[in-house]
């Protein structure tokens, strides 16, 4: 190797950080054993386990204050539990003594509900944050080149890059906080209610996005939903929070077998079946048009 | 260590050169091999991929800038390399991170100019604002079932009584302060007794109201912008006005006349407080004891003084409160609003105080009650 490059590499490795944690190589990115969160007085889990295999959407459903942001907030590190264990790919979060003990946060992203975007930065500049922070030896080019294809890849339009959150709309504020969950290429992404408050049409987008960038980078996908929509379309799994813990994991099929009243009242009531008749027509006209084909 | 992808070059066809890349290509391996693809001298041709470890977005990006830059074919790649790239070449063109900056020499007079308008817009704001304030409390008269007790007495608590503790230790300090001081330099003279008459008359005219009015604006003027700020960030303020409350007659009043009321009992208590703090001084330092300062006070200050005070006080606090939620009304857009509009009403709130002790000084004197 030449003069030149040698000098590059150790210009590189002066400004990299040290040491990054290698890749994942197990079947659970997420196992979590007999969690225990309680506020004051009031228990919202008792008892939860969990296991999310690698590489599927698994979508966590579960009546409001059941508690299903506060288990994504435990599973990333941002609420200490009372007892039990989580472990996120290969690392114990709740034997964590402190942040920095938990250095796999550049191998997950975060959507959270509102976005989360820093008010004061622009979206592109949204997205270098990550970069900079894990990857601080990227130059300033490929940084900017980065930022601008993860805008695009999450669906907005070019000129978003230079925009600022306040002037996006909520659904746009929603993609341009999935480009920075995604700025790391993150093998864990976790989705807040990624739906909620968007359109009919911005939704099916939102949905058809995930399914499509999962299925590009391999992606495994954590997404509390209130949206029966996106759990027929794309949820491989889907884990029903009840009584403090997960009451039923499994595919919409099997969950439909278990004879729990919630599960029953929640697929088979009237939205739930709504869901279920436009996933049938969807697919009757996929086939459809496949045979005309 | 950090393991880095790398690339060997051959030459290849037509006089360029062909690159192998090796190693992962990923956001973590891409650093070196980022600056090196970005110097190379000599016409890429063909990149090759078939010997990378690992790929993801970023290498697909980098792989497939060098080929769009140099026109160059992309071989061996793998199906999941092909996937990404296709993923991510729809990205082509250079749009702005950020909006470039205007240049300096334009962008300072139009700073300046921006700066003169707004403080324009500002003053006829805040008296619109007044004007606001004056038909709210005009029409709470007329009704005044409408008027909100209960955040009243809330604001009173808030700005009055959780302020007394650090307003009396202030005032006490400063009394000592100007006794000490007043009784260094009066000595020279022989005339330490007019220790009394200084700690009296300053303490009621002037700084027991000046110095009460710094601390709430401190306290309160700055709790009033931020509270009617996030307010408004979180559209609290909005929905009340589709509710049919006004924000006005809930929000701006009861904290207005709060901090009138409150201004008035905390300028005097702080008065009081300074005169007991020289008081104590005297006893101490000076042997003059203690009840002896307190009767002198009786008779060197005027009463004129405490009116001075009594009218003061509560002047103030309608500027600090009329500063405070006029700058938390004015906030829109994001988190950092808060802070600046914050910084701006307890700014503005002492400046005001500052500019109309003055006038108040030359006015009291002229109507004699110098």
């Amino acid at each position: 190797m030449s003069d030149d490059a040698e000098q590059i590499r150790d210009v590189v490795q002066d400004e990299a950080l040290d040491e990054i944690p290698p890749a994942f190589t197990g079947e659970h990115p997420i196992v979590i054993r007999g969690l225990r969160n309680c506020f004051g007085d009031q228990v919202i889990h008792d008892g939860l386990d969990l296991e999310v295999n690698r590489g599927e959407i698994i979508g966590v459903v579960g009546g409001s204050g059941t508690g299903k942001s506060v288990l994504m907030r435990s599973i990333i590190g941002l609420q200490i539990p009372s007892e039990g264990s989580i472990e996120v790919l290969g690392r114990s979060i709740t034997d964590a003594q402190d942040d920095d003990d938990i250095d796999i946060r550049s191998r997950w992203g975060v959507l959270f509900q509102g976005g989360a975007l820093f008010s004061t930065l622009t979206v592109a500049e949204n997205v270098e944050v990550p970069l900079k922070e894990f990857y601080p030896e990227i130059t300033d080019a490929l940084r900017h080149e980065i930022a601008r294809f993860k805008v695009l890849l999450s669906g907005l339009p070019e000129e978003a890059t230079g925009k600022f959150p306040s002037e996006l709309s909520g659904g746009m504020r929603k993609r341009a906080g999935l480009a920075r969950a995604l700025a790391l290429d993150p093998e864990l992404l976790f989705l807040d209610e990624p739906t909620a408050g968007l359109d009919p049409i911005g939704a099916a987008a939102f949905d058809s996005l995930t399914r499509e960038l999962q299925e590009t980078l391999g992606l495994t996908v954590f997404l509390i939903t209130h949206d029966l929509d996106t759990l027929y379309e794309i949820c491989d799994r889907v884990a029903v929070l009840a009584d403090k813990k997960v009451i039923a994991v499994g595919t919409i099929p099997e969950l439909l077998a278990l004879d729990h009243p919630w599960i029953q009242e929640y697929f088979n009531g009237p939205r739930g079946r709504g869901a279920q008749g436009a996933q049938d027509r969807s697919k009757a006209m996929d086939n459809q048009r496949a045979g005309k084909a | 260590m950090r393991e880095w992808a790398e690339f060997t070059s051959e030459a290849g066809k037509d006089g360029g050169v062909k690159i192998a890349l090796t190693g992962p290509l990923t956001v973590a391996s891409i650093g070196v091999i980022d600056r090196q693809l970005r110097s190379i001298p000599d016409k890429v041709t063909t990149v090759d991929l078939s010997g990378i470890a690992e790929i993801d977005t970023v290498g697909a990006w980098t792989a497939w800038r060098v080929a769009r830059d140099n026109g160059a074919e992309i071989v061996g790649a793998d199906e999941k390399a092909t996937r990404l790239i296709d993923a991510v070449k729809i990205s082509e063109g250079d749009a702005a991170i950020r909006e470039a900056r205007e240049p300096l020499l334009r962008r300072v007079p139009e700073a300046v100019g921006a700066g003169i308008v707004t403080f324009g817009q500002g003053i006829r704001g805040i008296v619109g604002f007044l004007g606001a304030i004056v038909v709210a409390l005009g029409s709470l008269i007329r009704h005044p079932t409408r008027f909100r007790t209960k955040a009243f007495v809330r604001q009173v608590e808030l700005v009055g009584v959780s302020a007394l503790g650090i307003i009396g230790l202030m005032s006490f300090l400063i009394g000592i302060v100007i006794a000490q001081q007043g009784a260094v330099q009066l000595e020279q003279f022989g005339a330490s007794i007019y220790t009394i008459n200084l700690t009296g008359r300053l303490s009621m005219r002037e700084l027991g109201p000046l110095m009460t009015a710094i601390m709430v604006a401190g306290r309160s003027g700055s709790a009033f912008a931020a509270q009617l700020g996030t307010m408004k960030l979180t559209e609290e303020i909005d929905a009340m006005r589709t509710i049919g409350v006004s924000p006005m007659e809930a929000l701006v009043v009861p904290r207005i006349l709060a901090a009138f009321f409150m201004m008035l009992l905390l300028g005097f208590y702080a008065s009081i407080m300074a005169i007991v703090g020289g008081a104590f001084l005297a006893n101490f330092a000076l042997d003059i004891p203690f009840f002896t300062f307190l009767t002198r006070i009786q008779e060197v200050v005027p009463i004129s003084d405490l009116w001075v005070g009594l009218v003061k006080a509560p002047v103030f606090g309608l500027i600090i409160a009329l500063a405070g939620c006029y700058q938390g009304m004015q906030v829109e857009g994001n988190a950092e609003e808060v802070g600046k509009r914050t910084t701006q009403a307890v700014v503005q709130a002492i400046f005001m105080v500052i500019v109309l002790d003055a006038f108040f000084a030359v006015f009291f004197t002229k109507v004699g009650w110098g």
